[in-house]
């Protein structure tokens, strides 16, 4: 009795060492590169911090979060430079997601649906709307900054064509915006088509043929059978699109480099197209002056809103399961 | 009857939609690989032009003569050392994990797997700050010995979750009986992971693979960040140096669309191949 008990014990733990070696590499990465710097970005943003002798770094408990929210006061006056760069790029990435979110959702819903229909070449057509996805930005982006370069690009050559005026695509509002949204629904909506093209096909067909025997349109019959059909589909890339967009860098780096202003950036005033992933970026920890305390601070109040997006989904996910 | 030309009439109001729009989305790149073929003169006389009027190569010859200012062939170099090596140990150590998570069995397997999926709702950009403080405290922005940069490229993204994720839901569903027979027969759990489950899982390997792969060559904002420190630009990955490329003071728009057309071409190239294969791992993204 006693004999067996401790074989089978001898059993657990072999079989638990063998588990943990099979884990140990990817976990080990995970752990350093994951893990640990989650707290050490929170024990960094209670530090004016120094990079390179990090023994010179200083604590300042919350002035990192104040600076960021409200502005720092020292010696009676208030320190608003910050503040108001913080809530400038805030304020311009808000403006991105509400204005990117819904075209990146309906247009690949619209391509979808027509892709679904299976006219000539729809493979290819798939194919073709995908391809941008696999382009990395700093191509994308040098291909439309040319596009729409106000003298010698390609957009204003063809409104030329029709007698229209030159814009300044890059250099001035809202048009600035409109070129990087142009540009992200021609490099992103790939994705989102193919993810709501394959729950188009998991829709029963004989669904579609019942409603058409008894009078109704296609556009009827989408409205009416195929979205509701697909609506978690619909959830899950407006989440997913909803957070890639308050993550956006690459665009307004390449395309505007954050202006249009003279300096081109949250600093001089007016706000450009500098979002907050940027302005971490190019103005905290690249520039001649890093503020990694600052830098992380911020990117933890800003991390905290797209994790309350990432929350209520996967609240909504619970909520689907149990239906 | 009627629902027939019905079918039919849809089919082509779709198609000439679909036609329509794909010729906007391939127009940017003809566009642009046709400029990368015209002379400076026939850039800014003949915009709108795909074909150039006057054919020619000096854009590319400019960009491949010129290795001082940007020396392209090892930007290449650095983008293919630092995208194969992260791909070939995050596939060894993803499907390690992968089979530990998916195929073998003991207490607590789920849980732990179910929190490192739920690791994933954590914006990245919180890790920003950190890691870059902590390649740079490692010593691997250094200016003096840049090419410590690439350890700062390929490996902190060996803990992704995405494609561990994809790996575990097809080992998973190997069946269980394959794998207790090969034990029978003798085989240990390494034994087991090498000639049974790596052989079935070619398929989401491949596409796991391809997202790490893909990750890796594309990647922007990371690498610029890191090159930012060490200013070697000998070591910098493709993207960085197209980017940097693109915002110097002699900006040349026809040889930095020629470096943007060279660089989309071995992506393409794959993308060709393997298509299939990528939409539809991005297809299964969404059935959850």
């Amino acid at each position: 009795m006693k004999e067996k008990r401790k074989h089978r014990l001898k059993e657990h733990s072999k079989r638990y060492l063998t588990v943990a070696l099979f884990l140990l590499p990817y976990l080990a990465f995970f752990t350093v590169f994951f893990i640990y710097p989650l707290f050490f970005g929170i024990y960094i943003s209670f530090f004016r911090y120094n990079v390179f002798e990090p023994s010179k770094s200083v604590f300042v408990g919350f002035d990192n979060y104040k600076t960021a929210i409200t502005g720092l006061t020292v010696g009676g006056t208030n320190i608003t430079l910050y503040r108001n760069m913080f809530w400038g790029a805030l304020k311009n990435t808000l403006l991105f997601v509400g204005v990117s979110v819904p075209l990146l959702v309906i247009i690949p819903i619209f391509i979808a649906i027509l892709i679904d229909i299976q006219p000539r070449f729809y493979k290819v057509f798939r194919v073709i709307f995908f391809l941008p996805t696999i382009l990395s930005i700093s191509a994308v982006g040098i291909i439309f900054k040319w596009q729409f370069d106000t003298q010698y690009g390609f957009i204003n050559g063809i409104l030329g064509l029709f007698g229209g005026k030159q814009i300044a695509w890059l250099n001035s509002q809202p048009y600035a915006w409109i070129a990087i949204v142009a540009t992200t629904i021609w490099w992103t909506i790939g994705t989102n088509t193919v993810i709501i093209g394959a729950g188009l096909k998991e829709v029963d067909r004989q669904m579609y043929e019942a409603a058409e025997i008894d009078g109704a349109s296609y556009p009827r019959i989408v409205w009416s059978v195929a979205l509701p059909a697909i609506r978690n589909q619909i959830f899950i890339i407006v989440f997913t699109t909803i957070i890639a967009s308050f993550n956006i860098y690459g665009q307004p780096d390449i395309l505007t480099g954050g202006g249009p202003t003279a300096s081109g950036t949250v600093l001089a005033g007016t706000p450009g197209t500098t979002t907050v992933v940027m302005m971490v970026i190019r103005g905290l920890l690249q520039g001649v002056n890093r503020l990694p305390g600052l830098a992380a601070a911020m990117a933890l109040i800003f991390g905290f809103f797209i994790l309350m997006v990432s929350l209520i989904q996967a609240g909504y996910n619970k909520y689907r399961e149990k239906r | 009857m009627a629902l027939k030309t019905h079918i039919k009439r849809r089919k082509n109001i779709a198609f000439v939609i679909l036609l329509i729009l794909s010729i906007i989305w391939v127009l940017p790149l003809l566009w642009a690989l046709g400029t990368s073929f015209k002379s400076n003169i026939d850039m800014t006389t003949n915009i709108i032009t795909i074909i150039p009027r006057d054919f020619t190569f000096d854009n590319y010859k400019a960009l491949f003569s010129n290795n001082a200012s940007y020396p392209i062939f090892k930007w290449l170099r650095n983008s293919a050392i630092v995208s194969i090596t992260h791909t070939l140990l995050y596939l060894l150590f993803a499907t390690m994990a992968a089979y530990a998570f998916g195929v073998m069995r003991w207490k607590g397997r789920n849980l732990v797997f179910g929190l490192l999926l739920a690791t994933m709702t954590i914006p990245s950009v919180i890790n920003l700050t950190p890691l870059f403080t902590m390649v740079i405290q490692f010593g691997w922005l250094d200016s003096e010995a840049a090419w410590k940069s690439l350890f700062a490229l390929i490996l902190p993204g060996l803990g992704g979750v995405f494609g561990l994720f994809i790996l575990r839901q097809f080992f998973a569903n190997i069946p269980y009986d394959l794998i207790e027979s090969a034990q029978i027969e003798g085989l240990g759990h390494f034994g087991v992971y090498r000639k049974i489950v790596l052989p079935l899982g070619k398929s989401a390997i491949m596409v796991a693979g391809l997202f790490a792969f893909m990750g890796s060559w594309n990647d922007y904002l990371w690498p610029t960040l890191t090159a930012a420190v060490h200013f070697d630009q000998n070591w910098y990955t493709l993207q960085t140096g197209l980017a940097t490329m693109q915002s110097s003071s002699n900006y040349d728009p026809g040889l930095v669309i020629a470096a943007a057309i060279v660089s989309i071409l071995p992506v393409l190239v794959v993308y060709m191949f393997v298509q299939d294969k990528i939409i539809e791992g991005v297809s299964h993204t969404g059935i959850k």
